[in-house]
């Protein structure tokens, strides 16, 4: 101690207390302050998410719903099935088109040419279809006459919504007089339903929004993710556990290290540009397909597993390995019996979060072709498809009123995706997470 | 600078006060240096561990006692930058020899560490993970021998034996040290080291270590590091007492707590450095 000290006593107790007293408001409010920028905040994010939510939910709901009309339709055997053998072939080329039309102005008299035209217009180009797929399925419908329903042309479902309004000039409308006069007598006659649609789940891309469905991009997208999962969890993990207990501390893996954490924080599109050149342009392999996709966001998930995995690792306490060397374990039964089983949960939980960006991403999936206009449903990786977040994006883009819908009904069947996934990856972590 | 003479007439240099050799030695270490990295931590120690006897490490925090006992199972190569220099030879073997294998090694180096470390499974498993991986059972029922008769020596059977299923972590802390002593005995060690075993422990779970290390020291031959001045000479033959990385001064227990040659050795042990 210096001798400066002596001349200093010690503050007269009460006085002290006076001090403290009165700094205490000071500090309580200054609390205070700090405790409500922090609800504020909170309060701010959470408006934006109900935000979010509802406007999602209230474009979406409906887009899972759309009219239907109910037809009286003739099966006419010779009509439908002219080869007369039943063939996908023959019942395609028939004259289903005609049999439904007929059924149609059976029920709205169009008089001349140009109201019969307006009539075709009321029903989805898909009702021909839906007739020769019907009669393929079940031959002993054919010479019947029996009510079938169709999904009404999306104009006529936006019209019925309540999207083109009537007071409208007519040339400014989609839909001119004559079909609101149809569609009108069809809603007086009630063959009019309002139901959940056929197609938002098990239709595949389209031009046309009432036929329109996500089950080609869903189906798109699981492949790919599975594609991802293969390549990345395994590749991940086992880097983070040679990199946590196996290698050795020197230049080469410090770079290796810092290349890691770099990759993570790449933008996603130039993973995509590094499929594009490496994967289609050395490999030749195609364009469009889920494997290409997959590896693409495997190679872009990857660091994000290695950096949470090697966390996880690093955390397992070191007295537990202590307690495993202690005892004569080797390196690999201390990695394999102790710290991977208390690290897996840590692990898994990298994978949710890197696989849950793998699944809405865009940018990279444009550069390898998946953004292709794809009808058929994917049945192998292999195949040409696309994913839910692509078909978000397309949809976003096209011109027709429907879609508008559309787009935030995928958006919320991408949500309940993640949610699954998520929700079964939580399930796996809670299920292997020691509790003691 | 003491010459002392070494068994087969090499001379040893060593500033050690006392006799640092031991009747029928079963480690001897000679010349012993470790550096962490550029710091040098243990300084030229040599020291025998004989057979069947309990020695207790003891001395100042930091003063290099538990990085020289972590030298006697190669602990020391999973720390980054360690290295070892010198003599430490068990049975005849250089443990520190390029051919020597850890494995196998710290099968017959048994150790128990400071804070309880049982493993997040089930005291059963604890117990029989060391037989496990080395093999030393073929069937079902001798490894259920092995864990019984092992929880027995460390005295715990009694306590657990209702529950030998249930977690290892949810014992109290006594019984976990003895269930990591359990643990350590399973594999048939002829060494065991502990690295203060009771710093952790109230004075009746202590109590009942140290009952036990007593028991343990008729069939093993036990090091132990030990800040408690007491425990050492209640439980040890001989003790050594380390200083800033150097062995001071190794005697029989009774004479370092009656009669210490070194000055320092007689300020640590009187309470008046440490």
């Amino acid at each position: 101690m210096s001798n400066n000290n002596k001349n200093y006593t010690l503050m007269d107790a009460k006085k002290a207390e006076e001090i403290v007293r009165s700094n205490v408001k000071k500090r309580k409010r200054k609390d205070i302050v700090l405790k409500s920028i922090g609800q504020f905040a909170i309060f701010v994010a959470l408006s934006f998410l109900v935000f979010l939510f509802a406007s999602i939910f209230a474009k979406g709901i409906p887009g899972f719903f759309q009219h239907y009309v109910t037809l009286e339709v003739n099966l006419d055997q010779k009509r439908l099935d002219p080869k007369g053998d039943l063939s996908a072939d023959s019942l395609y080329s028939g004259d289903a088109r005609k049999l439904v039309l007929e059924a149609l102005y059976k029920e709205i008299n169009p008089k001349g040419r140009k109201q019969k035209k307006a009539a075709k217009k009321i029903l989805s180009s898909n009702a021909e279809i839906r007739v020769a797929q019907m009669v393929l399925e079940n031959p002993s419908l054919l010479g019947k006459t029996i009510p079938i329903t169709f999904a009404l042309d999306d104009d006529i479902d936006s019209f019925l919504r309540g999207y083109i309004k009537r007071d409208t000039p007519e040339r400014d409308r989609r839909i001119n007089d004559t079909v609101i006069k149809f569609v009108n007598v069809l809603v007086e006659k009630n063959l009019v339903d309002y139901k959940f649609s056929d197609y938002i789940l098990s239709g595949s891309a389209s031009r046309s929004p009432e036929i329109a469905g996500v089950k080609g991009a869903l189906i798109g997208s699981i492949l790919t993710l599975f594609v991802c999962f293969i390549l990345s969890f395994p590749i991940g993990v086992a880097t983070a556990i040679y990199l946590e207990g196996f290698a050795p501390k020197n230049r080469i893996t410090e770079i290796i290290e810092i290349n890691i954490n770099n990759l993570a924080a790449v933008p996603s599109v130039v993973f995509g540009i590094l499929g594009l050149a490496i994967f289609i342009g050395v490999f030749g392999m195609p364009r469009s397909i889920p494997l290409v996709g997959g590896m693409v966001l495997g190679i872009m998930t990857l660091p994000t597993i290695i950096i949470s995995s090697r966390a996880a690792i690093s955390a397992v306490p070191p007295s537990i390995l202590d307690a495993a060397y202690g005892v004569g374990a080797s390196k690999l039964q201390t990695m394999f019996h102790h710290v991977i089983p208390l690290a897996i949960p840590g692990m898994l939980t990298g994978t949710i979060i890197g696989m849950a960006r793998a699944l809405g991403e865009t940018a990279p999936l444009l550069m390898i072709g998946m953004v292709a206009f794809i009808v058929d449903i994917p049945n192998s990786i292999q195949e040409p498809a696309t994913v839910l977040p692509v078909q978000i994006f397309m949809w976003a883009d096209f011109a027709e009123r429907m879609f508008v819908n559309k787009t935030s009904s995928a958006t919320i069947i991408l949500l309940v995706f993640l949610i699954l996934m998520n929700g079964i990856a939580i399930f796996l972590r809670n299920k292997l997470e020691r509790r003691w | 600078m003491v010459i002392m003479n070494y068994s087969n007439n090499m001379k040893l240099e060593t500033k050690t006060i006392g006799n640092i050799f031991a009747d029928n030695p079963k480690i001897t270490s000679r010349n012993v240096n470790v550096f962490y990295h550029d710091k040098q931590a243990i300084n030229n120690v040599s020291l025998d561990v004989g057979s069947k006897e309990i020695i207790s490490l003891i001395g100042p925090s930091g003063c290099g006692k538990s990085t020289f006992l972590r030298c006697f199972n190669r602990m020391n190569d999973t720390i980054d930058g360690c290295k070892v220099e010198g003599n430490i030879v068990l049975d005849d073997q250089d443990i520190y020899h390029p051919s020597v294998d850890v494995v196998p090694l710290r099968a017959k180096i048994g150790m128990v560490f400071q804070k309880p470390n049982p493993f997040p499974k089930s005291i059963y498993d604890n117990v029989a993970y060391g037989p496990k991986i080395h093999g030393l059972a073929s069937t079902k029922d001798e490894l259920d021998s092995i864990v019984e008769l092992s929880l027995k020596n460390a005295g715990l059977w009694n306590e657990v034996k209702d529950r030998l299923q249930s977690p290892g972590t949810g014992l109290s802390g006594g019984q976990q040290q003895r269930l990591c002593i359990a643990r350590a005995i399973a594999v048939s060690p002829e060494i065991i080291l502990m690295d203060e075993p009771c710093s952790a422990l109230d004075p009746i779970a202590t109590a009942k270590i140290e009952e036990l290390i007593h028991q343990l020291g008729k069939n093993y031959s036990i090091v132990i590091v030990t800040h408690s001045m007491q425990q050492a000479a209640r439980v040890s033959q001989r003790t050594a007492y380390f200083h800033l990385g150097e062995l001071i001064e190794v005697g029989l227990t009774k004479q370092i707590f009656t009669t210490p040659q070194d000055k320092q050795t007689e300020a640590y042990i009187s309470g008046r450095i440490g």
